[in-house]
């Protein structure tokens, strides 16, 4: 599972059907404790991704990385474009910089690696951290868990177990959260009580990679 | 939900074009990247970029031209523009002194003109507007988020710019009108992202969002419906708790007095709000030296208005007073 670019191509195509088939939950949440348009910015995104599949699967890695990134960048707006565009650049950069020839016993490890550069470049911009209520309750937690089993030379399917389940965990905890980062935080206590639209659809995309990953 | 579309996709072109269009004498439209420049560029002074989400018009396009901004990025509707807009706006309205751009605080709108200023080849500064003193400000939160004062720095420096002011002269105003500046609003009902085509919030017929934003995300606290002199009395302590705490008016201080409407309620309304709150204003010793009552800074569909008081001083009402002529704002020329 080394981070090939028709992986890369493959989990884009997943992601976004992924989030059209969670249209409903996303949107209910936005609608909540947001201001309605999480889902149609991501959809924008996870779309004009998809789209250009084509074009991505010539690319080396990084490369396809970093025009995910740009792509998100002018396509999604809000603060969920600079965010996951920061992701994916982050993703970018470092499969640039890291030249570690994947192997066998590696290759998870480089891809954790990999991720939890991306969730950093992505902390980095939205000045955010764990238990704001983001993203991040999300993603952190699920990054952590696959640097952990993939240091632990665990299974595809372990990994992706546990790492689904982390992030399953993640986004429940934004529940009971007060929302101090984004549009909820004007909610304060009143926030108390929903999942976060962001944490959901990142918890949304996750899964839809661990499950190309390792059918369940 | 009933509203004048086509496809739901083409509603944000269609309206740039059509508002282009209306205003052909003063403005143009550039699509991909949508950003909106005066019709004639200006020379010699700092070029002003703002922009945002959609759904609030008239800001900012309508108020691209002389004595105001040079161009606005208008984003999806209730979101932040992009990185590439802001960076061919500035492509096509930078002179010789700089671009500064006027952004709202919010988490999207700063971290995409953050990007654009990163990656931007000139010099630039950045004035973030944040006069809803509906949102508490904490170190835990973003802040206070910008809302309808911003058309009040966008006046003031556009102003000073058009005197060939520097950078940093022009983006010490803007903070400075920022600063003298509070606002507070209120929603009668939700609005309609219309690609959702559902009302962001619940809301019924008894209740008010106090201190609601202008993306109908939630204020201070879901209240009562009361008399409408009883919601203006509210809104104006609110402000007046806030600039007191921060600026500490003189008695006869003398101030700018902005009603902005949401969208859907009538200008009949607004002069009503308008007549209370300069009885409550003026009974707390202030002077109400300018006004301004209309639909300056909506929120789509969403009944409801928002109050806003500047703290004048000699050069913000220079400022404010200075000749403009765009599509939205219009005195002295």
């Amino acid at each position: 599972m080394s981070l090939q670019t028709s992986l890369i191509c493959e989990a884009a195509i997943a992601i976004h059907k992924a989030i059209l088939a969670h249209e409903a939950d996303i949107e209910s949440l936005d609608r909540a404790i947001g201001d309605g348009d999480h889902y149609i910015n991501v959809k924008r995104g996870t779309e004009a991704i998809a789209s250009m599949v084509g074009e991505l699967k010539h690319l080396p890695p990084d490369e396809a990385l970093n025009k995910i990134g740009a792509k998100l960048l002018s396509t999604i707006g809000g603060a969920a474009g600079p965010l996951f565009a920061s992701f994916f650049m982050g993703m970018g950069k470092y499969t640039k910089e890291h030249h570690e020839k994947p192997n066998e016993l590696n290759h998870h490890l480089i891809a954790a690696a990999t991720f939890a550069y991306g969730v950093q470049s992505m902390m980095m911009r939205g000045k955010a951290k764990v238990g704001e209520k983001t993203m991040l309750d999300v993603l952190v937690p699920a990054s952590t868990t696959f640097t952990t089993a993939a240091s632990q030379n665990k299974p595809i399917a372990d990994i992706c177990r546990a790492v689904k389940n982390a992030a399953d965990k993640g986004l429940e905890y934004t529940r009971d959260l007060i929302a101090t980062k984004g549009r909820a935080a004007g909610l304060g206590e009143r926030s108390i009580g929903h999942l976060d639209p962001g944490a959901k659809s990142c918890q949304v995309m996750i899964q839809a990679v661990c499950d190309l990953l390792h059918k369940p | 939900m009933k509203k004048f579309t086509n496809k739901i996709d083409d509603l944000l072109v269609e309206s740039l074009s059509g508002f282009a269009t209306a205003h052909a004498n003063l403005v143009q439209l550039h699509l991909e990247p949508n950003f909106i420049v005066r019709k004639t560029k200006a020379n010699h002074k700092v070029a002003l970029i703002s922009g945002g989400g959609s759904g609030h018009e008239p800001l900012h396009a309508g108020f691209v031209g002389k004595g105001m901004l040079d161009a606005a990025c208008p984003g999806q509707v209730f979101t932040s523009p992009t990185p590439d807009q802001m960076l061919a706006a500035a492509e096509a309205t930078h002179a010789d002194k700089g671009i500064l751009f006027i952004v709202k605080n919010y988490a999207g709108d700063v971290m995409n003109f953050e990007m654009a200023a990163e990656m931007l080849p000139f010099e630039h500064a950045t004035v973030l507007t944040s006069d809803d003193c509906a949102v508490i400000n904490s170190t835990y939160t973003t802040g206070r988020r910008g809302v309808a004062g911003t058309m009040i720095v966008e006046k003031c420096v556009g102003s000073l710019a058009e005197t060939g002011a520097s950078l940093q002269a022009c983006k010490a105003l803007g903070d400075k009108v920022n600063a003298h500046t509070a606002s507070i609003g209120v929603a009668l009902s939700s609005c309609t992202v219309p690609a959702a085509g559902r009302p962001t919030f619940d809301i019924s017929d008894a209740e008010i969002e106090m201190g609601v934003g202008i993306h109908g995300e939630p204020g201070r606290r879901r209240e009562a419906m009361r008399a409408a002199d009883a919601i203006v009395q509210d809104m104006v302590d609110a402000i007046l708790a806030d600039l007191n705490a921060r600026l500490k008016p003189q008695k006869n201080q003398e101030i700018l007095l902005l009603v902005n409407g949401l969208g859907a309620t009538p200008l009949m309304e607004l002069y009503l709000i308008y007549n209370t709150a300069a009885k409550l204003l003026k009974a707390q010793g202030l002077q109400i030296a300018r006004s301004l009552v209309g639909n300056y800074t909506t929120a789509i569909d969403m009944a409801g208005a928002s109050i806003t008081v500047c703290l004048l001083d000699d050069e913000i009402k220079q400022h404010w007073d200075s000749a403009v002529h765009t599509p939205a704002l219009r005195w002295g020329i």
